[in-house]
């Protein structure tokens, strides 16, 4: 590996009204080298990101590409510097084919026509050199999410880019994607591409990373070379304290059914299929029941159905025994539901409403809050803060904050302080811990194992691995809208599970399907 | 801690602290698109006739304080608030339903169905005047709660709905009000409400204050009432916090259990029961009567300029209803040698025009302070040149 840097960022601060997000940070990155960025939420990584981009200009500081000071005012100049990102959300247009996603914004053109031809055979040809072997004729809405992260990187390539930015590319993939695209990464950084790789997965950094950059509340901490270091030393940089990185906790004591789920169907609104196909299962005090799977078998209408977001096909759903299928949302929560969304901003936040009016948002009826139709504001107030403290939210200016300006992990806490602060009998988390970082998320087990332990259940919906194996007391995998294995966690491995998860493997468990039933004769 | 030691506010004079108030923000976008308005209404005035164009303009800013006797002043100022009125109603009521998110563009339809209530039912039932405003705030609010209805149930688009309604309700105002009674059908108008002694406003003696204008009544105080009284609900109560809930993102207020269907109706009766008293407002000082219109009144539409104009804040709207009246009505003063009134019109039109760019301004203008902050601070850290780079690490 040379020595020489492609590129650098030196002594960058980048402030917002309220917050410096980044204090003189400085970034070296070496050509042919994958280097991560690693830091716990708001400490700064994609704002840094987002300045070597282009997307923001900072205060102070100034970029180097291949030695020389260059400016980036806006993400074409990064472009045409070589610089491409892969974004968390795929940019991507889901009826338009591989080849035209790749070449959109750099196309070919003959005589004022698109010239695919051109654009194909080079397409090919580097999806050969790099091994991203896809179908470029198929159109993204077909693909899995593991092949549209492909046509990503093939985006990034087809410019040019030898700078190449992912930013927390593992969230959306299978185990066996991610150790795909680990290879890929290896790849791409042996052809002499440099990799800037945002995560706060330990893991991934130990398998794949040379050198890792480690930031906390804006700024630096160190840079380290990952061989002479471990996931303890990298978590405590991280956190600044030590972390338990295995979730401690004891065998759980069941009680009775809480809920039960009676042969559930769901319809897909758009393709007007079964999303949700006969599901049955039962949940009991003290439990934690995860439903793995990959994103999109199902599992996000199954959680609509059961907490009253969408309507479902047919079936019944029992909540202490009472069948709440139909009910209003507002009495299934009174009955003792409490609900921690997939889409945070979509369904579990207000924006624009201040911390404070967020937190209540499903308590605001109640006495406490509200007089003869008036809103109690001392009492809202207490209640605010003495959420912020319990939960640590960070924020701005406190109660008052708009929801919309605080960073994604400290919304995800604001949610989480008032669906557990409810003190709901059965608490549905649908990813509870996505996009936070190490300490938050021990934070979060924690809180989650707690409540099992007092006897309630928790029903938890999660694409990560690591955190069906180690939270859940029970695993129900799913595939296609239907259930098709039942687990213990001690018992199954990564492996198991992901058989199951990609469809390969299914049991004819307890809960026979039409499907099934025709397949095994 | 250190970000806390960065953030602390700097010693800013007075001046510069109020700046960064949202409240003085607004106001200050609203001025600042009222100024713009009157500067090309003035190069307006200008290109048609360069030698009266100052006077011209100074004409249409001063109005009614351009004349010599205190009495004539007073007595348009009068006018001017009649005017006024029922506008701040139909601004309040875009206002409010904007807040749940949705655009009551059939303000004009609901005030005009308000206007058939109140004149019906003071001149044909001769009902006394607050009844005749009860009714007029009953037929506003139901012709607001059916756009509400076919939007919760069958999700129809509120704007289209609203647009055709309004139609509906200004046809059938007309053959209500020329079949009834009350219908002068030499003059094709209604007879004049001075007839009906009953259902006009009570003035309470302000006529004597302003000058002997006859239209001046209580409608102003009742319009600042409700100005606040909308302030209150919006800000203190469970519904207002609902309805903002459900405006600012409606999948958030389904999620947490409110009744999304009902705060529409509810909204949309609210507003359109505002803009019903608007024109029980309007007609019930005897300003006007009730022609056979074929376009339906201006006063709703208007009433989107005057919300916007006035920062979408209930006691903004009285001032920016206000302002966009004194403009309108300043063209009845112009040298008519040099301009036709409808220049007046053009300038107020202008302005109008420009309150779609009162939020535009706003975020010009914090970002241009924001920035101005940011500078100084780094200005500062520069002065003192930073060591914290060593200070982070373990």
């Amino acid at each position: 590996m040379e020595d020489k840097y492609v590129i650098e960022m030196l002594h960058i601060t980048k402030k917002f009204p309220g917050i410096v997000a980044n204090e003189d940070i400085s970034l070296q990155l070496k050509k042919g080298e994958i280097h991560a960025l690693l830091g716990e939420n708001g400490a700064g990584k994609s704002t840094l990101m987002s300045v070597l981009f282009g997307l923001y200009t900072p205060e102070e500081g100034i970029i180097k590409k291949d030695g020389k000071v260059v400016s980036i005012k806006n993400p074409n100049e990064a472009t045409s510097l070589h610089i491409g990102m892969v974004h968390q959300h795929f940019k991507l247009v889901g009826v338009f084919s591989v080849l035209d996603n790749i070449i959109l914004g750099a196309e070919t053109t003959k005589y004022g026509y698109l010239d695919r031809n051109a654009a194909r055979t080079r397409v090919k040809e580097l999806s050969k050199r790099y091994g991203l072997f896809i179908d470029i004729e198929a159109k993204i809405e077909d693909i899995t999410v593991g092949m549209q992260q492909r046509v990503e990187i093939l985006k990034m390539l087809y410019r040019d880019n030898d700078i190449l930015i992912f930013d927390e590319p593992t969230a959306v993939l299978t185990p066996q994607e991610i150790d795909e695209l680990m290879q890929i990464m290896k790849n791409l950084a042996h052809e002499g591409k440099s990799i800037l790789f945002i995560t706060h997965k330990l893991d991934e950094i130990m398998a794949v990373a040379d050198r890792c950059t480690i930031l906390r509340k804006g700024r630096l901490v160190g840079v380290v070379n990952v061989k002479d270091t471990n996931k303890e030393e990298l978590s405590k940089m991280m956190v600044g304290r030590k972390v338990q990185l295995v979730v401690q906790k004891d065998k759980c004591k069941t009680g009775d059914t809480l809920m039960k789920v009676d042969n559930l169907c769901m319809t897909d609104k758009i393709h007007h299929i079964l999303s949700v196909n006969n599901v049955s299962f039962d949940i009991k005090r003290g439990e934690i029941l995860c439903i793995a799977g990959i994103d999109g078998n199902g599992q996000t209408d199954l959680i609509y159905g059961i907490t009253g977001i969408d309507k479902i096909k047919s079936g019944k759903v029992f909540l202490k025994g009472t069948d709440i299928a139909n009910l209003q949302i507002r009495k299934r929560n009174l009955l003792g539901m409490s609900h921690i969304p997939e889409d945070r901003q979509k369904y579990g936040l207000i924006l624009d409403y201040s911390l404070e009016n967020n937190l209540i948002m499903e308590s605001y009826f109640t006495p406490k809050f509200e007089k003869f139709g008036f809103l109690r504001k001392k009492n809202i107030r207490k209640y605010a803060l003495k959420l912020i403290d319990e939960y640590d939210i960070r924020s701005g200016q406190g109660a008052i904050t708009k929801v919309r300006s605080m960073s994604g992990g400290n919304q995800q806490k604001a949610i989480i302080a008032r669906e557990l602060d409810r003190n709901a009998d059965l608490l549905v988390a649908v990813q509870p811990t996505r996009g936070l970082d190490v300490g938050a998320i021990e934070g979060i087990h924690k809180q989650l194992i707690k409540e099992r332990d007092e006897g309630k259940a928790v029903l938890l919906v999660s694409l990560e691995l690591d955190e069906v194996l180690s939270l859940s007391d029970r695993i129900l995998v799913m595939h296609k809208g239907e259930i098709v294995g039942e687990f213990d966690p001690k018992k199954t491995t990564r492996q198991e599970l992901g058989l199951y998860m990609a469809g390969a493997k299914r049991d004819y468990v307890k809960f026979p399907t039409r499907e099934v039933n025709e397949n095994g004769k | 801690m250190e970000n806390k030691k960065c953030v602390s506010p700097k010693k800013d004079n007075f001046f510069l602290r109020a700046l960064k108030l949202e409240g003085v923000q607004s106001v200050l976008a609203s001025i600042v698109c009222i100024i713009i308005g009157l500067l090309i209404g003035y190069i307006v005035l200008l290109c048609i006739n360069p030698g009266g164009a100052w006077d011209g303009i100074m004409t249409i800013i001063k109005n009614f304080m351009g004349f010599t006797k205190t009495s004539l002043r007073l007595k348009y100022l009068g006018q001017t608030l009649a005017n006024t009125a029922p506008l701040i109603m139909t601004g309040l009521s875009i206002l409010f339903a904007y807040k749940a998110g949705l655009f009551n563009i059939g303000a004009a339809g609901q005030y005009t169905v308000g206007a058939c209530a109140c004149l019906y039912a003071g001149m044909v039932w001769n009902l006394p005047w607050y009844l005749c405003m009860i009714c007029a705030i009953i037929a506003g609010g139901i012709w607001g709660a059916l756009v509400g209805f076919f939007k919760a149930y069958l999700n129809v688009n509120e704007v289209i709905s609203a647009i055709m309604l309004n139609w509906i309700g200004l046809y059938l105002t007309n053959i209500i009000i020329t079949g009834s009674s009350a219908w002068d059908t030499t003059k094709h108008e209604t007879f004049p409400l001075s007839n009906y002694a009953n259902a006009l406003l009570p003035n309470l003696g302000l006529d004597n204050v302003f000058g002997g204008s006859k239209y001046v009544t209580i409608a102003i105080f009742i319009a600042i009432l409700f100005a606040v009284i909308i302030m209150l609900v919006l800000n203190l109560t469970t519904f207002g916090y609902e309805l903002k809930a459900t405006g600012f993102n409606k999948n958030a207020a389904k999620y947490c259990g409110m009744k999304e269907k009902r705060n529409i109706i509810l909204t949309m009766f609210i507003s359109g029961g505002l803009a019903g008293l608007g024109a029980s407002l309007y007609y019930q000082t005897g300003i006007q009567p009730w022609y056979a219109n074929s376009t339906v009144p201006a006063m709703g539409f208007t009433g989107i300029s005057a919300s916007f104009l006035g920062g979408l804040n209930p006691i903004g709207t009285i001032f920016s209803a206000y302002v966009i009246t004194h403009i309108n009505s300043a063209g009845a003063q112009l040298d008519t040698a040099y301009y036709s009134a409808q220049i007046s019109d053009l300038i107020s039109a202008i302005i109008i025009y420009l309150c779609a760019f009162v939020g535009f301004f706003k975020m010009y203008l914090v970002k241009i302070l924001n920035k101005d902050n940011l500078q100084s601070k780094s200005f500062k850290r520069n002065k003192t040149p930073s060591d914290s780079s060593n200070q982070g690490g373990k």
